[in-house]
């Protein structure tokens, strides 16, 4: 497995998400008796085995056998447990797609879906391993909460978030380390976008890795006189629309996902605004197709998950 | 708790009469898997399982989960008789608004434990409830009950891989054996044979009875509470139909709802 992992407490510029998810739980499991953890055999690479390691009769590896890790997670919750279900976000919501809708989401049970290697930057694991559609999978299914952070700070918060929160949550974790976007003042709240840049001339709407890529191409368009405003939606669902409206108002969005078009952030936004307020969009995302081998870097690259991406369709629906 | 078997005998006759009656006025349903359930329904929940029909949410309380959840009909029998709500709110089955749902909705209906439906996830929930009662050092039991047919499915053998794992002495499965489903004998279909071999391979312990015979049926819960270290495992050998002439071992009475004239004949057989 890849050595990303920073000594705590040490002042690193990028941290995995997956790795601020590790630690949170700890952090979580100290405060309150009632986390447990599961796994699917991938603790090292979840970063939930921080937690087997100080809380070992709270932690259950169920194998890798992922119906099961589901099924299990919830009957922990209907006995007053707040269980972390961790996997890759491939077997969490392709492999126990069913039992997390039959098990969890239906019967409205407080199970937490936490899934980390989500999306391209699995990277060299190749396609088996990206899931570019999990986002697309949680957000259909009624009842269900989707949350995507974009740094290691906002995950932090976001693990204390949806334990406190009463009902199943899908939160979606990335593989790679990622740059620092917020520092500790930064206050998550589920449910509500966050402004990182105002702007007037056109909206970027991001989550999760592509937040960092929208800060940059913001930064960029100002330089050349456009003026965008920059939301992190790290929670997808349920969307807050009252920030979409008001990115809608610059005139002009474009949404900007580590996922498919289908289905993700970007058809979360345009539902909304068709329906309320047609707007002009783009979506930055996966079109339609499976990962590859490769580095992360190259795969966002190639499959144009970029900043550049991002500047070209904010330039490109600006002269229409 | 009841060890009368006369009385439980009477009580099974009022389910069953309540099964013919609640599928028959629903106009759909699943009476075969009910009607082969009856006597294991009204074991647990009349005989050995620790309840309190006035509080579902008692933490002290048994768990059942009912896996193959197409058998609603009798859990809601049993679950009205039993005193959870009025016997007369049966015959609202499968009706728009009512909480007695096609399968089981622990949202709608105080005293169902989990929202089955979906063959194959009982095993694994339960196997959640039993390790939190081991961590919260609570003594309730777990008891599921599977189907035959239902044992096709996959997650039910991760699950009893997990509690054999786990060393689930707190949980009891029970398998309705009655050899049918949708599409005919089990055995044809897709055979889960030999059961007791594969869940003795997967480490339970295991323990074959006549799943209509009370006596039986009560030692084998007993015998499943002294099994210590491991998940036990009842396989209860039933007759899909039970009780009615006409629906006994026939798989066209797994998801068929009689009509007016059958529910006659059927309650005139099971007599008051």
């Amino acid at each position: 497995m890849d050595k990303i992992i920073s000594e705590e407490g040490v002042n690193v510029t990028k941290i995995a998400t997956r790795e601020a998810y590790g630690r949170a739980l700890v952090e979580l499991g100290r405060q309150d008796e009632r986390i447990v953890v599961l796994d699917a055999d991938l603790s090292k690479s979840t970063m939930t085995a921080f937690f087997a390691a100080e809380f070992p009769e709270r932690f259950f590896n169920m194998g890798i056998a992922e119906q099961s890790l589901m099924g299990t997670a919830a009957g922990l919750a209907l006995s007053g447990k707040i269980p972390f279900a961790s996997t890759f976000a491939v077997f969490a919501t392709g492999r126990a797609y069913e039992p997390v809708r039959n098990a969890i989401a239906y019967p409205r049970v407080n199970v937490k879906i936490a899934a980390t290697h989500a999306g391209l930057t699995v990277g060299e694991d190749g396609a088996s391993h990206q899931a570019v559609e999990d986002i697309a999978l949680m957000r259909a299914i009624p009842n269900m909460t989707v949350v995507v952070p974009a740094d290691a700070s906002e995950t932090r918060q976001a693990v204390q978030a949806i334990a406190a929160y009463d009902g199943p949550v899908y939160l979606r974790l990335g593989r790679p380390a990622v740059p620092r976007i917020y520092d500790e003042s930064y206050s998550f709240h589920l449910g509500k976008a966050h402004q990182l840049r105002p702007g007037r001339d056109a909206a970027i709407i991001a989550c999760g890795y592509m937040v960092n890529e929208a800060l940059q191409a913001a930064d960029e368009l100002l330089a050349e006189g456009i003026s965008a405003m920059v939301l992190n939606m790290s929670t997808i669902k349920p969307l807050d629309r009252e920030a979409v409206l008001a990115a809608a108002a610059t005139g002009v969005v474009v949404t900007a996902e580590e996922h498919s078009i289908i289905g993700g952030l970007g058809s979360a936004v345009a539902e909304l605004l068709a329906t309320t307020r047609p707007t002009p969009m783009a979506m930055v995302g996966i079109s339609d197709s499976f990962g590859e081998s490769g580095k992360p870097a190259e795969l966002m690259q190639k499959y144009n998950l970029t900043a550049e991406a991002i500047k070209a369709a904010v330039k490109r629906l600006k002269s229409i | 708790m009841i060890i009368d078997y006369q009385e439980l005998t009477t009580i099974a006759r009022r389910l069953r009469r309540h099964i013919i009656s609640m599928v028959g006025a629903a106009g759909s349903g699943h009476p075969g898997g009910s009607l082969s359930a009856v006597e294991i329904v009204v074991s647990l929940y009349f005989g050995v399982m620790r309840l309190d029909p006035e509080r579902p949410d008692w933490p002290q309380r048994d768990r059942f989960v009912l896996s193959k959840g197409h058998a609603a009909p009798v859990l809601y029998a049993a679950l009205a008789e039993r005193g959870y709500f009025p016997v007369e709110k049966l015959n609202t089955l499968r009706q728009l608004g009512s909480p007695l749902q096609g399968h089981p909705d622990r949202k709608a209906l105080p005293g169902v434990e989990v929202s089955t439906g979906s063959l194959g996830h009982g095993l694994t929930v339960a196997n959640g409830m039993a390790l939190a009662a081991r961590l919260d050092k609570a003594d309730y039991r777990v008891y599921v009950l599977l189907g035959d047919g239902e044992l096709q499915e996959g997650m039910g053998w991760e699950g009893a891989m997990a509690a054999a794992h786990y060393k689930l002495d707190n949980l009891t499965a029970i398998i309705d054996h009655n050899h049918l489903q949708i599409d005919g004998a089990v055995e044809e279909v897709m055979s889960p044979e030999p059961l007791a071999e594969k869940f003795r391979a997967f480490g339970w312990e295991t323990r074959t009875i006549d799943g209509h015979d009370f006596s039986q049926i009560m030692a084998a819960l007993q015998w499943a509470r002294q099994v210590q270290g491991k998940p036990a495992v009842i396989i209860a050998e039933t007759v899909k139909g039970k009780g009615v002439s006409f629906m006994e071992n026939q798989a066209g009475w797994h998801g068929k709802a009689p009509k007016a004239e059958e529910v006659e004949r059927a309650l005139a057989e099971l007599g008051d």
